[in-house]
């Protein structure tokens, strides 16, 4: 096993590497392919947080909760509310803030404050070639050169190794209120769903359980209270005492035996892909734009779905990726093999493309 | 500023070319008398002009798609264009190539309110988008101060940005799907009313490059409901490092407003002088806007007041009507045609750490003395995001050198002290030479990489952004 402490070790690490790597941070995401294993946790550490700019810069291999800790002391937080996939998945380990980027992971709050790439405003990473590169920087407005950093998040660490990344970040709310309302039906959730989200009132997350939907909003106290009361007006909803968003946001409804997917549809398709697939629960985040589903084992979600939109099998005998229309895939494929002309990050001879690993580590 | 020599074997071919063109296109769509094409020059970067060798401007991504295929098969480097606006040359052409305007691309394709989307041909201008919403109560979010005129296409090439991305972000994070074109005439489709890609975000890198990756024809942009209501506070203070303290101080008391803006002396006196908005005679000024209801306004107004009062302002200003917020705006938003007034201007768009202000603006002052030429600032302090506006006279012997030193010595500075050096308008051919202050040649090795993979013959714009030297072994 390697473990460099340095960029310039990995990068040494990686140009030395005669076969598939297998790059993990906490290795809680499922997502890292079969090779040769390398850790990051060595890399470790904030190494700037500017409250007064909104900004913050962690080494890859960082502890998600210390990035977490050290912006809740200054009243700080990620905007996107990543979620935890140990319980969904029964991993183990330190969730690091470089997988959070490698899986472009997004929780409730993406559906107001935009997801992982729109707070990430830098990265520097090594590639196959074992070439250190840095894209974007620590100031929120930068459209210098391309934006590498939009690549490599979310690309399950196919265009190389994060080493370092930069976030806008935001005041932690001073309050939060959830208004639920009973509803049995998808469709009605939806709708429901989208009225409250076209309100003025900054719903800040939306969710259905299968029985309630879940409305939030966030921000200063008195704000709060005043958008609270028009909102629970607008969509007949009361509120209410417990806080669901960390359970929506580790998608606790869907937990349990099966094959896992995140379906990615326009909000108002999730009704019709409940209706169309076959499953055992499911949950609608992002006012419906994010449909969770636990299914019986081989069920072809993208087959099935019917809408636009792509589907992520978390696990189950499925590819984890949708797969992409030709012309998509051969830039994918190109971008790919520039960034790592080796195929170094994309797993062993003997592995299909994406994370068996996921269910190898599924939970029992 | 360097162009490429145009390639005299495709200046021999115009009438072929246009031909060819013309024989894809609908009538009238095809421009090449020389007189004719001189209307397409230059972008609002006027120091530098062309005229290309024809202008196309299709109807339709099928036109598109259509007239690459024509010029990827005649070797001839395509110039996009959106509306024109670009301040850093994004637009401008060479003498060997055909500039591909999409204003005809103008048309509302879909309006989703239970969504939150719309969907656009690319040659929309900014500002009828939110027009096409707002009667649903929505509004488009990324404001670019030329949004009047600019262009969808353009936004998606430049990645724009405006005076209220503090808390709505740019161009980048309200865009969801867009049709690109490639140089090979191939049509495809990227992102689409979802959120998030299956793959990799490709998105995320055509945005923001320039119309080197393809030509974006159609774009689905996310839209947002609209505030209830909206008002501004102006804080005047006698230095302008006290005002930057305030940003931070608002900004860390976690109140998060819509914008910030910054004025200093000689922005404000020559807005004065030009609108008349009534902004107090000192140092430096925000102008800090908060939405909501009106008890939500009250509430983050009152935070923000009491941070200002702990740095000692000369001048203290809520706006308690529309009018009050018109006037607090006025001076503000005629900062540019003010400046126009006193000469020649050039607008730099570095962006700096907020941290940084006082610092920066210091050595502004003392280069802007060493150079013998005045500046102006005005910006967007909540992201950092400055505006320096550097007087010239365009007439005067040497000036615009002399000016082109100075703001590329500013824009070394942005980046010295952990910034950028453009954080909405553009590399273009403006900051094209000055890439290599803020990348390494891996860095510019990779970023060219990606546009190998879009446009394998680099005929897409391909003068801009990179320097020459350094795109010279990949262009034709």
């Amino acid at each position: 096993m390697t473990r460099p402490a340095t960029e310039d070790e990995l990068a040494e690490a990686i140009r030395g590497a005669n076969g598939p790597l297998r790059v993990v941070g906490g290795g809680t995401r499922g997502m890292a392919p079969g090779g040769e294993p390398l850790e990051t946790g060595a890399l470790s550490g904030v190494t700037l947080h500017e409250p007064g700019a909104l900004t913050l810069v962690a080494q890859a291999g960082t502890p998600l909760a210390v990035v977490n800790e050290t912006l809740r002391e200054a009243g700080q937080c990620l905007p996107f509310e990543p979620m935890d996939h140990r319980p969904l998945l029964g991993t183990a380990g330190e969730p690091t803030i470089g997988g959070v980027v490698g899986g472009g992971v997004s929780g409730p709050r993406r559906v107001r404050a935009g997801a992982c790439r729109d707070a990430l405003i830098g990265v520097r990473l090594v590639t196959g070639e074992g070439r250190a590169v840095k894209s974007g920087g620590r100031v929120m407005k930068n459209v210098t050169g391309y934006d590498l950093a939009k690549l490599a998040c979310g690309a399950r660490g196919t265009l190389g190794v994060l080493t370092e990344v930069a976030f806008k970040v935001l005041p932690l709310p001073a309050d939060m209120r959830t208004l639920a309302r009973e509803v049995r039906g998808a469709p009605e959730a939806a709708a429901l769903m989208s009225r409250a989200l076209a309100s003025p009132y900054e719903v800040t997350g939306a969710a259905w359980d299968g029985a309630r939907v879940l409305l939030r909003v966030e921000g200063l106290e008195g704000s709060v209270a005043y958008r609270a009361g028009k909102l629970g007006d607008l969509v007949e909803a009361e509120p209410l005492a417990e806080d669901p968003w960390a359970a929506v946001r580790d998608a606790k409804a869907v937990a349990g035996a099966g094959d896992l997917w995140r379906v990615h549809v326009r909000p108002s398709d999730a009704p019709a892909v409940l209706d169309r697939v076959p499953h055992e629960r499911a949950l609608l985040d992002w006012g419906g734009g994010l449909v969770w589903l636990r299914t019986a084992p081989g069920t072809d979600v993208r087959a099935l779905m019917g809408v636009p939109g792509h589907a992520t099998c978390l696990r189950g005998a499925a590819p984890p990726l949708h797969p992409p229309a030709a012309g998509i895939a051969a830039l994918e494929e190109g971008l790919r093999r520039r960034f790592d002309p080796r195929g170094l990050f994309r797993g062993g001879p003997l592995r299909r493309e994406g994370p068996g690993a996921a269910r190898a580590m599924a939970a029992p | 500023m360097q162009m490429p020599a145009p390639d005299a074997r495709i200046m021999e071919r115009r009438a072929q070319v246009a031909s060819r063109l013309r024989a894809v296109l609908s009538p009238g769509a095809v421009i090449d008398d020389p007189v004719a094409t001189r209307a397409y020059e230059c972008d609002a970067l006027t120091a530098y002009k062309c005229p290309p060798l024809a202008v196309v401007l299709p109807s339709s991504t099928q036109e598109v798609a259509a007239a690459l295929r024509v010029c990827h098969e005649e070797g001839v480097p395509v110039v996009p264009r959106g509306s024109g606006t670009s301040l850093a040359g994004g637009a401008l052409p060479t003498a060997d190539s055909v500039v591909l305007g999409v204003a005809r691309l103008n048309r509302v394709l879909e309006t989703s309110p239970e969504d939150r989307f719309i969907r656009v041909e690319a040659g929309r201008t900014n500002l009828s988008v939110t027009g096409a919403v707002e009667g649903l109560g929505f509004f488009y979010a990324p404001d670019p101060s030329s949004q009047l005129a600019c262009a969808i296409a353009g936004n998606v090439a430049m990645n724009s940005g405006g005076a209220h991305c503090l808390k709505y972000g740019v161009t980048t994070n309200n865009l969801l799907g867009v049709t690109l074109v490639t140089m090979e005439g191939e049509v495809l489709e990227i992102g689409g009313a979802h959120m998030d890609p299956a793959g990799l975000d490709l998105l995320g890198a055509i945005c923001g490059s320039e119309g080197q990756l393809g030509v974006v024809t159609e774009a689905t942009l996310r839209i947002l409901p609209k505030p209830e209501g909206a008002m501004p506070v102006l804080v005047g203070f006698d230095d302008p490092v006290t005002a930057g303290a305030c940003v931070s101080g608002i900004i860390e008391a976690g109140v998060l407003p819509v914008a910030i803006e910054f004025m200093d002396r000689p922005c404000i006196r020559a807005t004065e002088a030009f609108a008349g908005a009534g902004y107090p005679d000192c140092e430096a000024l925000l102008i800090v806007e908060v939405e909501g209801s009106e008890g939500e306004i009250e509430e983050q107004l009152g935070a923000i007041e009491a941070v200002a009062r702990r740095h000692d302002p000369v001048e203290l200003r809520r706006a308690k009507t529309p009018e009050e917020a018109a006037a607090i705006w006025l001076g503000r938003k005629s900062a540019f045609g003010a400046m126009g007034q006193l000469g020649d201007y050039m607008c730099l768009d570095g962006t700096i750490p907020v941290s940084e202000l006082p610092r920066v603006l210091g050595r502004i002052e003392a280069l802007s003395r060493e150079y013998g030429l005045e500046v102006a600032n005005v910006f967007h302090a909540g992201d950092g995001n400055m505006h320096p506006l550097i007087l010239f006279d365009a007439n005067a012997d040497g000036q615009l050198e002399r000016c082109e030193a100075l703001g590329a010595e500013i824009l070394r500075l942005c980046v010295e002290v952990g910034g950028c050096l453009t954080g909405e308008h553009g590399v273009g051919v403006e900051k094209r030479d000055l890439m290599g202050v803020q990348f390494g040649e891996g860095d510019l090795e990779m970023q060219m990489r990606v546009k190998d993979v879009f446009d394998p013959g680099w005929l897409l714009n391909p003068a801009k952004v990179f320097p020459l030297g350094a795109s010279e072994g990949r262009r034709a």
